[in-house]
């Protein structure tokens, strides 16, 4: 060719793209999603399709209606439809729910605000929290796993003085709640998994559950008990970090974690909520532009004032 | 001065330096040359020749009474046939000098050895010698020498060549050290500095022992290696990355006591205090799958891009991008026929399989840019507003304290052109403070 391509530089780039990044959370998430179905059979399996794939379908048409470029196929949406899935409890009535969540999340929280990057608030969180409002009586119902659809109290929900589940089934989980936010012992792999990848950082996830065991500790509860129950390794690992709805800079990570951390302990102290952490998700993401906003990094050579 | 390593943010690079271990060709006088009248930041030299002149090899073509400024020399010996208009690949306009060659390559009479006795006539031979900053923005060197009545506390040696593809400088290193060294050494002594530190990166184990070994008896010279991170070559960073200090805003590496210099010039300015010869020959890598005959060339300034293509059998049907440096900071030749100029490095010759060309997607806040920025900056940030042309949160943003260094754009999973939109974004914001005084 005669004619040269004139750009402007750089003039490579690093393999990295959004879609890899958001097949890496699909793939995190997967051993999760299996022992869910193992748990609660093919109830969790029937919720898991129907909300990925209204998620997609959601996204789809939005775009295709308000006539913008495509953007299903960088994932996000699937990794949404998953993560509200696993906000699910595992009754048959969350199959329709998750249709409606999808709903909410895609077309409501993400697309209306300008689709991927925009978004203020978590879809999946805020979706959970429509529907616990809405829907109170069937998204507060949990099933014991293994049991066939024998319901029960959530841990946490668990009054004073009678048994508790031990820390193994709590690890496990072998008990009753929704279909991801039980199992510890997946979730925190799929969180290595992701930090291995460079996915995450470890700030977000490390910190929110550290600031919960402590002040939970000073509360005068379990703190090994308030980390691995009621939604805390699902909402940390893999929706705090949300990129869209988290500060970009480390410092604002590191605040916006203290500040969740600190959110899900004084609700579960003292709100009659037994699950914090998806409010908790949605007041520190309102802050985000704010933290991002003051915690600008220092810019090279910039001479401090004295 | 003590050093004090610090690892500096940015990105980690394939190397792709595959013609490091080919010795330097010389390409023979091409059959014409092009000698523009602007190679360097400041002022462009007046043309002092006229068409029909014959002009001899190291003979000025171009001067100015500015001080930031460098005059340029002629490359080869023959006749002048053209002055001309020519836009540079930075899209600046200048005048250039077409010469078509006699082939005997005549020096001119009564060049030698300048007179370095002092400080003053070291700097002012340093001028004559045409030299700027050969590692990328061409400052001329007489004016980054002259430090006036502030004596740094060390000269620090850019030999890190942190850019892909390129191997120019570690050529320069392993067949003429000594020279390099001796270089510094002279450097040294004329500007009464105390010390240097030559820089290597630990990709340049080679180099880095060469030059140890070369400078062992001079106690002033230490080489240090410096893990391989980009964009450590950069001037600030490089500083950086030896003392931790950090150069201030808008300032100079003079404001905190140091000097640097590339490889190259140093090179250059010792072969011209030992024979007179100014700079009129670069050592010049190509590479990229549109050549054959990959390797690092001796051309004369002025030798067209083509006739380095010819000579290294390129293929035009499979080159689709020619740059001017390398990937990552490089620009895009237009055609063919630019000419080689002081700062040339490197001409590569992409392909599509070289290059990676992905469309720009949203910006999904992954905070990747942020990590990655050597500066401090926040590119997904700077982007939107310069997107917006919003000229006052780009001044805050610091977007002026911007390197284009590209590592951003690199890391970026979206793929946005995040170096693009702030050269426009810089150029609002020059734009606006023209305007407000
Ligand atoms: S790297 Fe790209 S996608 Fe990520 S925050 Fe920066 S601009 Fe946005
Ligand atoms: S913002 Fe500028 S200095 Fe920072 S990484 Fe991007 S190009 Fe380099």
């Amino acid at each position: 060719m005669d004619k040269l391509i004139v750009s402007s530089s750089p003039h490579i780039k690093d393999k990295a793209t959004t879609s890899r990044i958001m097949l890496d959370v699909i793939i995190a998430l997967m051993p999760t999603a299996i022992l869910s179905v193992y748990y609660f059979s093919y109830v969790s399996a029937l919720i898991i399709v129907a909300s990925v794939s209204s998620c997609v379908l959601f996204e789809y048409l939005f775009n295709l209606i308000t006539k913008k470029k495509h953007s299903e196929t960088d994932l996000s949406c699937v990794v949404t439809g998953l993560i509200l899935a696993m906000n699910m409890p595992p009754l048959k009535s969350s199959i329709i729910l998750s249709i409606i969540g999808a709903f909410i999340a895609i077309v409501v929280i993400k697309m209306l605000f300008g689709g991927i990057g925009q978004n203020i608030f978590n879809p999946a969180a805020a979706a959970r929290i429509f529907l616990t409002t809405a829907f109170s009586s069937l998204m507060t119902v949990y099933v014991a796993p293994l049991t066939d659809g024998v319901t029960a109290a959530t841990p946490l929900a668990i009054p004073k003085g009678e048994l508790l589940p031990s820390y193994l089934d709590l690890f496990l989980g072998k008990t009753p709640g929704s279909l991801g936010e039980t199992a510890a012992v997946t979730l925190i792999a799929g969180g290595i998994y992701l930090m291995i990848r460079k996915v995450i950082t470890w700030e977000i996830p490390v910190i929110y559950i550290g600031t919960v065991a402590l002040l939970s500790f000073a509360f005068g509860q379990d703190p090994l008990y308030s980390i691995l129950a009621g939604g805390m390794m699902l909402g940390s690992i893999y929706m705090a970090t949300d990129y869209t709805t988290s500060p970009v800079t480390r410092k604002g990570k590191i605040v916006y974690a203290a500040g969740l951390g600190l959110m899900t302990a004084s609700i579960r102290k003292f709100g009659s909520n037994t699950e914090g952490v998806a409010f908790s998700l949605l007041f520190m993401n309102a802050l985000v532009p704010l933290i991002d906003k003051f915690t600008v990094k220092k810019t090279f050579g910039r001479i401090k004032k004295k | 001065m003590i050093i004090k390593i610090k690892n500096i943010k940015g990105v980690t690079l394939p190397h792709r330096k595959g013609t490091s271990e080919i010795p330097t060709e010389t390409l023979p006088i091409p059959k014409l040359v092009e000698i523009p009248m602007q190679q360097h930041i400041g002022a462009p030299c007046k043309v002092l020749v006229g068409k029909g002149d014959y002009v001899y090899v190291g003979q000025v073509l171009g001067d100015t009474e500015k001080f930031v400024s460098a005059p340029i020399h002629s490359s080869i010996s023959g006749t002048v046939v053209q002055i001309k208009d020519m836009i540079l690949h930075s899209g600046v306009k200048c005048e250039s000098i077409v010469i078509e060659p006699d082939g005997k390559q005549e020096v001119l009479p009564g060049i030698t050895q300048p007179d370095i006795s002092t400080k003053e006539k070291f700097l002012k031979a340093v001028r004559n010698s045409g030299l700027t900053g050969l590692g990328g923005a061409g400052f001329p060197a007489h004016v980054k020498l002259d430090t006036k009545e502030r004596i740094p506390e060390a000269l620090i040696v850019n030999a890190v060549e942190c850019e892909p593809y390129i191997t120019c400088d570690y050529r320069a290193i392993i067949e003429e050290g000594n020279e390099i060294v001796n270089g510094v050494k002279l450097i040294l002594d004329k500007l009464s500095i105390p010390k240097a530190y030559i820089a290597v990166e630990d990709n340049k184990p080679a180099a880095f022992s060469l030059l140890k070994e070369l400078a062992k008896d001079d106690c002033r010279i230490e080489t240090v290696m410096l893990k391989t991170k980009y964009p450590q070559g950069a001037e600030k960073m490089l500083i950086y990355a030896l003392t931790g200090k950090e150069v201030p805003m808008n300032g100079l590496p003079i404001d905190i006591g140091t000097v640097v210099m590339n490889v190259t010039s140093v090179l250059a300015l010792y072969k011209y205090c030992k024979t007179g010869m100014p700079l009129v020959s670069k050592r010049i890598t190509v590479e990229g799958n549109g050549v054959k005959n990959r390797g690092n060339y001796q051309v004369v300034i002025g030798t067209y891009i083509k006739d380095i293509f010819e000579y290294c059998n390129g293929d035009k049907e499979k080159t689709v991008k020619v740059l001017c440096g390398g990937p990552m900071m490089g620009t895009t030749a237009e055609s063919y026929e630019m000419p080689v100029v002081k700062q040339s490095n490197a001409f590569l010759f992409m392909t599509p399989e070289d290059l990676d060309f992905m469309e720009e997607s949203a910006c999904i806040r992954c905070g990747r840019c942020v990590e990655a920025c050597p500066m401090g900056l926040m590119p997904l940030t700077m982007n939107r507003y310069a997107l917006a042309k919003m000229t006052e949160e780009l001044e805050k943003y610091n977007i002026m304290n911007c390197i284009e260094c590209g590592s951003c754009s690199y890391v970026c999973p979206a793929k946005r052109h995040l170096v693009q939109s702030f050269r426009v974004g810089k150029d609002l914001v020059r734009k606006a403070k023209v305007k407000n005084g």
